[in-house]
């Protein structure tokens, strides 16, 4: 596959497919599959170090911040002090500026509470984060994120871990034709067709996590999103033929008997 | 000395954050720490002088989407 590399705040990323690192089975598994899915950029949370046992597994002894580019994020922060909070931990253990900030509004559905994510978008920004805010598909509060000083924006195709895909391309199209920044699709995604269709949209990347974990197969999952991802964006830069309602034959009428 | 890590009560001698860390066994460079919620940057550990029933949170990152 040719490169294809964008640029986000001076920082090339050589994958369009971004993956979770929550739920696998163990850290050899984590490896391998981000191995098969060909990410260069990895997502990580920010949790208590175990202290009880001094022996317990790290996950960076199985994913070389070198080789890949760590994206901490801030799941599970209900408010814009927390969500500052684990920024700032996430920043001093000094392997990245990155955050993927999350501030959710509700348990049962993940949504994020977008004017706390608005507020913590801004006075990270002003710290000097690259801020990756998780967002809906609402193409106002893009625009509000990117103005607030977002490195990208990472609106979601469905509630988290719940697989249902793209449910509103329509909104995720108006967002992209909005956004001076790259357009990342966080959540929702189900399988590879779904993370295609993200692309074929033209978002810029889309990071996945249950939708390989959760898989039967994690490591074959991986592969046919990085394939799907590929195809999808191919597809947008092929540039699709517009909908129709009626047909249009591809053989000639000249020539019939 | 009383202070209390990562949620649980505990007693050291360590004097500084530095030498708790390497009680504790841990790699500096792999965690954050916070001390009564001010983070201490990494070269401030062997500086910083702990004292009775400080609050000590130590992070790391782990697996997460």
């Amino acid at each position: 596959m040719q490169k294809d590399l964008f640029v986000i705040k001076g920082i090339e990323f050589k994958s369009r497919f971004w993956i979770g690192t929550g739920k696998y089975r163990d850290f050899e598994e984590t490896a391998r599959v981000i191995e098969a899915s060909g990410a260069d950029v990895v997502t990580v949370a920010v949790r208590r170090v175990n202290i009880t046992d001094r022996n317990s597994p790290n996950l960076l002894d199985f994913i070389d911040p070198k080789k890949y580019k760590i994206l901490p994020n801030t799941a599970g922060c209900y408010n814009v002090e927390d969500a500052l909070r684990y920024s700032r931990l996430a920043r001093e253990s000094g392997i990245s500026d990155m955050i993927k900030l999350e501030v959710i509004g509700d348990e049962k559905t993940l949504f994020p509470d977008t004017i706390g994510l608005l507020k913590a978008t801004e006075i990270l920004a002003k710290e000097g984060f690259i801020v990756f805010p998780y967002t809906n598909d609402d193409p106002v509060m893009a625009k509000r994120l990117e103005n607030a000083g977002a490195a990208a924006v990472m609106p979601l195709g469905a509630p988290i871990g719940s697989g249902l895909g793209i449910r509103n391309p329509y909104n995720i199209k108006i967002i992209l034709e909005g956004a001076k920044v790259p357009v990342i699709v966080d959540a929702g995604v189900g399988t590879a067709s779904d993370a295609a269709i993200a692309m074929e949209l033209g978002c810029d990347a889309v990071l996945i996590n249950t939708a390989v974990a959760g898989a039967k197969d994690p490591i074959a999952m991986a592969e046919a999103i990085k394939f799907a991802v590929f195809a999808g964006r191919l597809a947008y830069k092929a540039g699709r033929i517009p909908k129709k309602l009626y047909a249009t034959a591809s053989s000639p009428i000249e020539g019939m008997l | 000395m009383n202070i209390r890590v990562n949620g649980e009560d505990r007693q050291t001698d360590s004097v500084t954050l530095k030498e708790l860390l390497k009680e504790l066994g841990i790699m500096r460079d792999r965690v954050a720490v916070e001390v009564n919620l001010k983070i201490i940057k990494k070269s401030d550990h062997d500086k910083y002088q702990l004292s009775e029933h400080d609050v000590i949170e130590i992070v790391n990152f782990v697996g997460g989407g």
